[in-house]
């Protein structure tokens, strides 16, 4: 078991008092998070109950399997993450920090698969707010669809790549040896992040894809 | 909770059983998708994300082990979007018809 040196900010008590303030801080930025996804889904059904036929030629544009990939993707990375969590506390580091890459990699897989499935709609010509390029719309809202596909999913994937972003920087302090048994907070925090956009995934996979 | 130092740790195990139960909801998410329940269909695919969903929360980001607090954060913000949908289904629809 290693020990880490963490000097606890002066405005507060104790080491716990320190983490729980900071997770409650994490909790409220995940509020924050729920709110702004959520009002786009709303949005979303609100159009999908006024153009159903838009929808549901939008869906059957969308290849279920490069999602139903993705899903798997992002479980796995949220095990991984919870993993890094549990090794870092059962002092194992190089098991936490294989646990990191891995999930690290996994976002990189899944922002792969998300390449391929926008460079394909940009071949087909469905940009983003543009789709007069595409010759087989058949419904005149297909557009709108579409934009809520490019909103979401855009959206999310930029989660994903600061959350890579954020674990590529939890990764560099675990291994500076800055994280250990008695002191997780940051690794805690971009893990409930990195779940986050697991659990909006778990949302849009069925509604985009699926419905 | 508290400042005694004492926090849960979730056991490997524990880990296992979640990421199984997660898998095996994700096949149901797309096996279930196959049949045309009608209006149902949106409402069990959000049925079943929500399970998913409650799984990560509870287990993944240790929310069961987590202060009441943090919970009822959380719930307030889905509530305040069922407060969105709510109003915005009302507002929509006692409306004279967009498309028209």
């Amino acid at each position: 078991m290693s020990t880490v040196n963490h000097k606890v900010a002066h405005h507060f008590r104790d080491h716990d008092h320190e983490y729980e303030a900071s997770k409650q801080g994490i909790w409220l930025f995940m509020c924050t998070e729920i709110l702004m996804f959520g009002a786009i889904l709303v949005g979303y059904f609100v159009y999908q109950s006024l153009y159903p036929e838009a929808w549901f030629e939008g869906a059957e544009l969308l290849d279920w399997k490069k999602g139903a990939a993705n899903t798997v993707v992002l479980l796995t990375s949220s095990l991984t993450m919870a993993l890094a969590i549990f090794y870092i506390r059962s002092g194992k580091r190089q098991a936490a920090i294989w646990n990191l890459v891995v999930t690290l990699v996994c976002g990189f897989i899944f922002m792969g698969i998300k390449y391929v499935e926008y460079t394909h709609k940009f071949d087909v010509g469905l940009f983003p707010g543009d789709i007069s390029g595409y010759a087989n719309a058949v419904s005149p809202d297909l557009n709108m669809y579409i934009g809520f596909y490019y909103m979401l999913t855009g959206l999310h994937g930029l989660h994903v790549l600061i959350g890579m972003g954020l674990i590529a920087w939890i990764l560099v302090r675990i291994i500076k040896g800055h994280y250990g048994p008695d002191h997780w907070t940051g690794v805690e925090g971009v893990g409930i992040f990195w779940h986050l956009v697991d659990l909006v995934w778990i949302y849009l996979f069925p509604i985009l894809y699926l419905v | 909770m508290g400042s005694n130092g004492q926090h849960h740790l979730m056991s490997f195990k524990t880990h296992m059983v979640v990421i199984a139960a997660l898998f095996f909801l994700t096949v149901v998410t797309v096996w279930v998708a196959q049949f045309d329940f009608g209006a149902f269909n949106i409402v069990i695919a959000l049925g079943v994300a929500t399970v998913k969903a409650l799984l990560v929360l509870a287990y993944f980001m240790h929310l069961k082990w987590d202060s009441m607090m943090n919970r009822v954060l959380l719930g307030s913000s889905f509530f305040f979007l069922g407060l969105l949908a709510l109003f915005l289904f009302l507002d929509i629809y006692t409306r004279v018809d967009p498309r028209a």
